[in-house]
């Protein structure tokens, strides 16, 4: 059946447009992604794209065309296995809005998801240059990063700025742009998962959900959207399991007392931690992997995210072929993503991607913990307090410091198999440090 | 450690406009600071670069109106000039501003140790004046801040007589009455403009294709033009071959696509570029690399050393005084850990020529931005659209200014003609707001003024000029 192509409404103010330019002509192929007209309004221009895969059967406005209401049908897509004869019977007077009108289509858009928590919008244009409306707070954000959201169609709540008293630049937007396709290809084959694209959580639904109870609020900075999006992702998405082992660490941290006292080398049981994971992942490199629709991939490079609490958030920074590095450049890496991930300093590069997760909360005393995969990570391991426990060594009662380590495998690509080999690898490790002179 | 009175949080080499803004930042900040100098306060920009150069222009700004000043309703009969006056002018200018440097220092508390600074550990440097010892100083962090020189190649050797570099260019004891330029960049250019106002003959010459490399491609052909109008002779694509030193004047052989001609004139003047200080200053005792004779920093001006940072000429181009003031300040507050510390964008740093027509620029020329792959939006204006420009009787110029066509960004802009360097700063406000061409159209320009025509040059990339 072929479908209307309507004119979009790129604003919710916007009540008509310009057909600016036509990037297709009738008869090219159309696939769901590619841009097929620019619209122009007073305020930008924009690109329009297609929804579906198809041939651009009948352009109905002509390139330069002022004036077009929103949803007025501009063009008729063809769809695969049709021909000019559907034209004829196709309407191009304004039909039900089967083809998603007001809206750009944008089907496999990965962003943005969230709406600004404004009046409840029923079409999800994004809030454009916006953030005013219903929100009590202004937005503040250079006119060229303002633009560019626009024309991205990016929440701008959603994001944090680091111009001068923290306003949005176009750096900014730049990174968030480039947020948006960095999830996981097997996560976002499922759209209509997408939670966030229907109800939206507002806080009078949560707060009669509390009874009623008084409150009073944090605001909601990009950092908090993109952890809230990802977990939701991760947990709806990805078929967790968990594997724990207890691991002696006596051994562990005489080592580490001995770099300090003989080397003047101070590192921390972290840094091991990491390395012992990475080398691990090396011996086990089909837990070094991420799931695809299209086939699983097994990561060459070992590249670890770090969890790094900030002072209201979280951030990953990576250390890329920590199998390679020593454990002073471990260390020293540690500290210096450490100290500009609180100074928000970080560059997209430094905490977009890895192969692998690790958390550790042990300096908060929590004994042991099950994680959430970072998609598109294969697994995340959750690192526990190490603490003086009662052990079994040779039939009888002793004392060791043991930590305990949990990790949470995507079932689709590490079976029960593997998350148990890599984890004996990574507790054979830590146990024997001497390994690591291997 | 910084107690001993050779002791200092922060050193820096060299008193420059990099290093002198360096350590007044440095001394707000509450660091005890020190700046080594071996010859003037204020460096080369001061003494014997940027401000001198522009005392002298100023005299021949005004004597080429007095030779026009019929066209302003006034008769002036045997205008003459004294070489030596306008250059006592100019140094006194110099001195003025270096003692200015000076009270500054004393002002913000900042040691100025007299000498030539080596660093002999990576914190450490050894001062020493006229052969002798005058001290070892400690500082917890140092910045090497000891510009550049004059470039020469094989050949083309300056001699502090007949052929001259940009420091005796601006001490002459007579305008020679024919100057070959040789090199079109800002240096050269300007002392071409100075002297050709002043009554030489100049002859300039420039290997690459266009004079003014940097700019604007029209940018270029207009400044050509105009400088051709005014009786300049320029060869681009020119070659210098060799330079034959006769008793009072230089011949030069130039070889253009093959073909090989002669010019010769009573002095030459070597702009053919700078190179870094980077000898002698100890590096090798470091971790600081050197490349192509800069220092190689990151984009807080760190070298490879840690403590040990570089700043201005020294570590590459643009090589501009407020570049290095803005380094020594970057530097500075990155080193105090202040927050808002943030490193430079090179394309919002403005370059100028005080050349007659005076050129201002800033961001990409339109043949980078298409490079780069930018669909441009344009807009020109000419002074000859403009009140002002043709009531103060200077109609030759124009303001270009380009747009990306998708986002509004403004990419560039690129003016000529009288005053432009002191409009620039609005568009190099604007890039760093990151405006958009809304803002500028929206911004209220005063009438009548040249800057109006940067208002223009935007509306005439958009909705249309309304004065042309």
């Amino acid at each position: 059946m072929p479908i209307q192509l309507l004119m979009p409404a790129l604003s919710p103010t916007m009540t008509e447009g310009k057909l600016a330019k036509w990037s297709k002509k009738e008869g090219d192929a159309v696939k769901a992604g590619d841009i097929i007209a620019e619209i122009e309004t007073d305020k930008a221009t924009m690109e329009f794209e297609a929804a579906d895969d198809g041939v651009l059967g009948k352009i109905l406005v002509p390139e330069g065309a002022e004036n077009i209401a929103v949803n007025q049908p501009i063009a008729i897509l063809l769809e695969e296995g049709e021909d000019k004869s559907a034209l004829d019977r196709a309407a191009t007077s304004p039909m039900k809005p089967e083809a998603k009108p007001a809206e750009p289509p944008k089907a496999a858009a990965p962003n943005p998801p969230p709406q600004v928590g404004e009046e409840a919008k029923t079409s999800p244009p994004p809030r454009s240059g916006g953030g005013l409306g219903g929100g009590s707070s202004r937005i503040f954000i250079s006119p060229l990063a303002r633009r560019l959201a626009e024309q991205a169609k990016l929440d701008l709540g959603g994001i944090s700025g680091t111009g001068p008293h923290g306003r949005i630049v176009k750096h900014d937007i730049d990174v968030a742009m480039a947020q948006g396709p960095a999830r996981a290809p097997g996560a976002a084959a499922t759209p209509a998962a997408a939670p966030v694209a229907g109800a939206h959580l507002s806080k009078d639904q949560v707060a009669a959900l509390a009874g009623n109870a008084p409150y009073t609020e944090l605001p909601m900075t990009g950092m908090r959207r993109t952890v809230a999006r990802r977990m939701v992702e991760s947990k709806t998405t990805v078929p967790h399991f968990y594997l724990t082992v207890d691991c002696d660490i006596d051994a562990l941290m005489r080592t580490r007392a001995e770099l300090t006292e003989i080397a003047a080398t101070k590192l921390s049981v972290n840094d091991f931690v990491i390395k012992a994971a990475a080398v691990a992942l090396r011996r086990i490199p089909r837990a070094n992997a991420s799931y695809s629709d299209d086939a699983i991939l097994l990561w060459s490079e070992v590249n670890i995210a770090v969890a790094v609490a900030l002072d209201d958030g979280l951030i990953t920074p990576i250390i890329k072929n920590a199998d390679t590095k020593r454990l002073p450049e471990i260390s020293a890496e540690m500290k210096d993503l450490g100290l500009r991930a609180r100074a928000n300093k970080l560059k997209l590069t430094e905490f977009q991607g890895g192969t692998f997760s690790i958390s550790n909360l042990g300096m908060y005393g929590i004994k042991d913990f099950a994680a959430v995969i970072n998609p598109p990570h294969g697994c995340i391991l959750a690192v526990g307090a190490g603490e003086q426990r009662p052990v079994v060594k040779n039939g009888a009662l002793a004392i060791a410091m043991v930590m305990s380590c949990t990790l949470a495998c995507d079932h689709r690509v590490v079976d029960g198999a593997v998350g148990a080999q890599y984890l004996a690898e990574f507790k054979k490790i830590i146990e024997h440090p001497s390994m690591l002179l291997m | 450690m910084a107690d001993s009175p050779n002791s200092f949080d922060l050193i820096v080499l060299g008193g420059g406009p990099g290093g002198y803004v360096a350590a007044i930042r440095a001394a707000q900040l509450g660091m005890k600071t020190a700046v080594i100098e071996r010859e003037l306060l204020g460096g080369i920009c001061l003494n014997w670069g940027c401000i001198p150069t522009k005392a002298l222009l100023r005299s021949s700004e005004v004597f080429h109106i007095m030779q026009h000043a019929d066209a302003y309703g006034f008769s002036a009969k045997e205008i003459s000039f004294d070489p030596k006056k306008i250059v006592a002018r100019s140094r006194k200018v110099a001195k003025q501003l270096s003692d200015g440097v000076g009270f500054l220092m004393k002002k913000n508390k900042v040691t100025v140790i007299d000498g030539q600074g080596v660093l002999i550990g990576p914190s450490t440097l050894g001062v020493t004046k006229d052969g002798k010892a005058v001290g070892e100083y400690q500082g917890k962090n140092v910045i090497l801040a000891t510009g550049a020189r004059a470039r020469a190649l094989p050949g083309l050797e300056p001699d502090g007589k007949l052929i001259w570099t940009y420091r005796e260019a601006m001490v002459p004891d007579a305008i020679p009455k024919s100057l070959l330029v040789i090199g079109s960049g800002a240096i050269g250019i300007e002392f071409a403009s100075f002297y050709r106002d002043m009554g030489a003959a100049v002859t300039v010459v420039e290997v690459l294709d266009k004079i003014l490399p940097v700019e604007d491609d029209e940018v270029s052909a207009f400044a050509q033009k105009q400088f051709e109008k005014q009786g300049m002779t320029i060869h681009v694509g020119t070659n210098v071959k060799a330079l034959k030193k006769n008793k009072n004047s230089v011949t030069a052989t130039l070889e253009k696509g093959g073909k090989i001609s002669e010019v010769t004139a009573d002095r030459v003047v070597l702009a053919i570029g700078i190179v870094g200080n980077v000898e002698n200053i100890g590096l090798d005792k470091t971790k600081a690399r050197v490349e192509r004779s800069h220092v190689v920093v990151d984009e807080w001006l760190a070298t490879g050393e840690p403590g040990l940072y570089a700043i201005g000429d020294l570590v590459g181009p643009p090589w501009l005084a407020h570049k290095a003031m803005h380094e020594g300040v970057i530097c500075v507050e990155h080193i105090a850990g202040l927050a808002t510390a943030h490193p430079l964008d090179v394309k919002n740093i403005p370059g100028c020529t005080y050349c007659r027509p005076q050129i201002a620029s800033i961001g990409l020329t339109e043949k980078a931005a298409k490079a780069a792959g930018r669909e441009v939006r344009i807009g020109r204006f000419p002074f000859i659209g403009n009140g002002k420009a043709i009531a103060l009787g200077e109609p030759e110029g124009f303001v270009k200014t380009i747009f990306d066509a998708k986002t509004g960004e403004l990419l560039g802009a690129h003016m000529i003609g009288a005053e432009v360097t002191e409009l620039i700063q609005g568009f190099a406000i604007a890039k760093t707001l990151e405006t958009t061409e809304q803002d500028l159209m929206r911004a209220v320009f005063p009438h009548p003024t040249l800057s109006e025509m940067m208002h223009e040059s935007v509306l005439a990339a958009y909705t249309g000029a309304l004065h042309i």
